[in-house]
């Protein structure tokens, strides 16, 4: 295994990272509109309340990876996605402002207002960073001099499109799980209500993506065909979805959400294991597309940078853990919160 | 408008919002170390008071500072990707550092420091405020150690990367520790505690002349201003230190900021206007030699003069000129309102002079004014260059964004942050009208626990 390898790995894990911590409380804020009362909704908002603005660092640190390790990557995708990635950035303040803006005002309508903008910006940012990987899965215009050459329009494509629902799906879901752990009551009894509803209308999402993918994007199970023992973590992918509702059904929150976690970190393998060694496929010249070799930095910066990660990502492990740790249990309402 | 141009808008304008905040952050959290650490030393509850009241401040201002960061990591890639290509390799590395050791720190123990009160021992709480402290300066070290490389660059070398050139490093810690990363490190960060220092007193300030929360204006003043005299005088210092510097890495800056055309000993302007055409400074106050003397020790020796560059290598001058003067007249400012505040405190006369409290109270605008005035000179007086000497910022665009795509985010920019600031002053000032919470009727329960600490 190279560098080169190690990095697509290790960016793929601080975006997974991304994905299972953000994606719980992006799904909160896309039910956040379902709850009703004040009351309900400031356990909603004060159940992401202390971390939301840490699982945001993920991205944060994916992005500086990313820049780091495949620069042209970086430079073509943010470049070529300009008005895609202005969008997410005007949707990603919104929402902050939302969350820290809400409840300082006793107002009725300014709090409505606010609890629109946070559940809209949560789905527009899950949507659209599902949209992004679609576009990623069927490659993109590249020219030859690494630059995307294709237009805003053609990233919003159907397939693409078809992704970007799923992701609100499994984003949707997992908040679900995620907030049944941090109520309780009768809100915990209706939050739950809510994850079957939503495992259903993810798994009816994943299982049409899933069959557009092998009928349109077949380039995406080549790794599958030639290397059947990959065909185990399908399997598994599987498994974890199915096991999702068992837990449910159980009362045992946590192994669920553990469950929907793992699912949203199979579904990244498998995608990783589909683009590889590729990070952005050109389509339809594809010797232009950015593979982990020829969008890389040097191999010098790549050793620093794993020496970096070998420091800190034990600290970044142990803070995330310990907070979560802090933060565990029901939600309470006091004074510090939003 | 051409594409340049519109990208330039928009990286100015989204950076110089940015760093309304991090300052703040940086210098309050300084603070924060200090008023809690008293409350843990003293078990007073006043000091528990004003911990909670700037800890509630703080947080208002990181919020901004998280929200209007993401933008700038963003705007790389985006809109100068040209640049990212060039420098990934190198930057990149700094800004990973920054996301992995700084950004989760922050971010984490920030979680703590806001909404833990009631969840964690005071001692966990003391250690997060000094986490999150430690980690708002630690980002401040590599996105510093990043630009300082683009002014100095040092440990690369420039590699033919499939069809277009690009830096690579040779030599990490050269990266880190180029010719001016430390002196531009130190003067950015007294620049923000300034920041901070001032935001505390201009706010006790205000409280003290309207007689509200007397006791926890005055020690906040007190906490305050050591920090704002220390801070003044290193700021001296680190930029007197920057200055002799530049003169040997960026000859062309330093030589704008003087407004110094020919090589000649140089003199030290007070103030002036500067006429690039007839090369001269006009309505200008000036000590003669005082600039050569000030660089190299000598008032004989001669200073290089922007003619020594071709001219589609010089910054605009008036522009750099004007902005350094600026900042330096707000630095002996500061220094002035510092050393002047802790006279009248000495003679006991600070909190009943209400004319030098009301100078107070607006003082909190010169140190931001200041740091924006600063990036302008460093960032303006590295113009034509992106890269000093390396690559030029006109080639450093995306090559795939359009001037249409520009002025559509910088419509949206200029929507969210205009929104953004006028809820950010709105809520600043509700915080500080409502004030700190005073119930202080006892202290708290760790005034009987200060023995297990004095014991530590």
């Amino acid at each position: 295994m190279d560098l080169n390898i190690i990095w697509f790995i290790l960016v793929g894990v601080l975006l997974t990272g991304y994905a299972i911590l953000d994606g719980f409380d992006l799904g909160v804020g896309a039910l956040h509109l379902l709850t009703k009362t004040d009351e309900e909704r400031r356990i909603s908002i004060n159940s992401i309340g202390p971390v939301w603005d840490g699982n945001e660092v993920w991205l944060v640190t994916g992005g500086g990876a990313l820049f780091a390790a495949f620069p042209d990557v970086y430079a073509t995708v943010f470049s070529g996605f300009y008005i895609a990635f202005m969008l997410l950035l005007f949707v990603l303040i919104f929402r902050a402002v939302a969350i820290e803006f809400r409840s300082k005002q006793e107002s009725k309508r300014w709090r409505a207002m606010w609890d629109i903008a946070f559940s809209v910006s949560s789905i527009v940012i899950a949507l659209l960073m599902g949209v992004a990987l679609g576009n990623i899965i069927r490659g993109i215009p590249i020219g030859v001099d690494k630059e995307f050459i294709g237009t805003f329009l053609g990233l919003l494509n159907p397939y693409s499109l078809l992704v970007g629902i799923t992701t609100v799906a499994l984003f949707t879901m997992h908040g679900a799980i995620y907030l049944v752990m941090k109520t309780e009551g009768e809100l915990q009894n209706k939050v739950r209500t809510w994850v079957n509803n939503t495992i259903i209308f993810f798994v009816i999402c994943f299982v049409t993506a899933t069959m557009a993918t092998l009928i349109y994007y077949p380039n995406m199970i080549t790794h599958f065909k030639d290397n059947p023992s990959f065909f185990l973590v399908a399997i598994v992918t599987m498994l974890a979805i199915a096991n999702i509702p068992r837990e449910i059904n159980n009362k045992r929150e946590f192994r669920a959400f553990l469950s929907s976690a793992s699912t949203i970190a199979l579904l990244l393998v498998l995608f990783a294991i589909g683009i590889f060694p590729n990070i952005v496929l050109s389509n339809p010249i594809l010797e232009n597309s950015l593979t982990i070799y020829n969008a890389a930095s040097s191999q010098k910066t790549l050793m620093i940078m794993l020496i970096m990660a070998i420091i800190g990502m034990p600290f970044v492990v142990a803070y995330t853990i310990i907070i979560h740790k802090i933060y565990k249990g029901k939600v309470k309402i006091d004074d510090t919160s939003y | 408008m051409d594409t340049e141009i519109l990208a330039r808008i928009q990286f100015a304008f989204t950076i110089a919002f940015h760093y309304i905040y991090p300052p703040i952050s940086i210098g309050l959290g300084v603070l924060l170390v200090i008023m809690e650490g008293m409350y843990i030393k003293t078990g007073k509850k006043i000091y528990e008071n004003i911990t909670k009241f700037w800890i509630k401040i703080f947080a208002l201002v990181f919020a901004m500072g998280v929200a209007t960061g993401i933008v700038m990591e963003f705007e790389f890639g985006t809109n100068w990707a040209t640049y990212s290509r060039f420098v990934g390799d190198v930057f990149g590395s700094a800004l990973a550092a920054e996301g992995v050791f700084a950004f989760f720190l922050e971010s984490g123990f920030l979680a703590i420091l806001v909404f833990g009160w009631n969840r964690v021992s005071t001692k966990m709480h003391f250690f997060s405020t000094i986490m999150v402290s430690f980690g708002a300066m630690l980002s401040a070290v590599w996105i510093v150690v990043a630009n300082s490389w683009q002014q100095t660059p040092a440990g690369y070398h420039i590699v033919n990367n499939g069809g277009y050139l690009r830096a690579e490093i040779t030599d990490f810690w050269s990266m880190v520790f180029n010719p001016s990363s430390v002196d531009r490190l130190l003067h950015t960060l007294s620049g923000a505690w300034l920041t901070g220092a001032f935001l505390v007193l201009s706010v006790s300030a205000f409280y003290l002349l309207k007689n509200r929360h007397v006791d926890f204006s005055k020690k906040s003043i007190k906490i305050a201003l050591s920090l704002a005299v220390f801070a003044s005088l290193f700021q001296l210092l680190t930029g007197h230190h920057s200055a002799q510097g530049i003169s040997s890495t960026q000859p062309a800056k330093l030589a704008a900021f003087e407004g110094h055309y020919n090589t000649s000993p140089a003199p030290l302007y007070l103030f002036g206007w500067v006429n690039n055409n007839e090369q001269k400074v006009n309505f200008g106050v000036a000590i003669p030699g005082m600039l050569s003397y000030m660089i190299y020790g000598d008032f004989d020796k001669p200073v290089k003069g922007l003619n020594e560059f071709k001219p589609e290598d010089r910054p605009p001058v008036n522009l750099v000129f004007q902005s350094y003067h600026l900042m330096v007249v707000i630095g002996f400012t500061l220094i002035g309102l510092s050393l002047l505040s802790l006279l009248l405190l000495r003679k006991d006369a600070l909190f009943k002079n209400k004319l030098f409290l009301k100078i107070l109270v607006a003082s909190v605008l010169l140190p931001q004014a200041a740091n924006q005035l600063g990036w302008i000179s460093a960032e303006v007086g590295r113009q034509p260059w992106i890269v000093y000497n390396l690559l030029r910022t006109k080639d450093a665009l995306s090559k795939s964004v359009g001037s249409g795509e520009i002025v559509f985010s910088l419509i949206l920019f200029t929507l969210i942050y205009a929104l953004l600031f006028v809820l950010f002053i709105f809520l600043l000032d509700r915080k500080i009208k409502h004030g700190p919470d005073e119930e202080v009727e006892k202290d708290g329960v760790y005034s009987e626990q200060k023995v297990i600490f004095k014991n530590n």
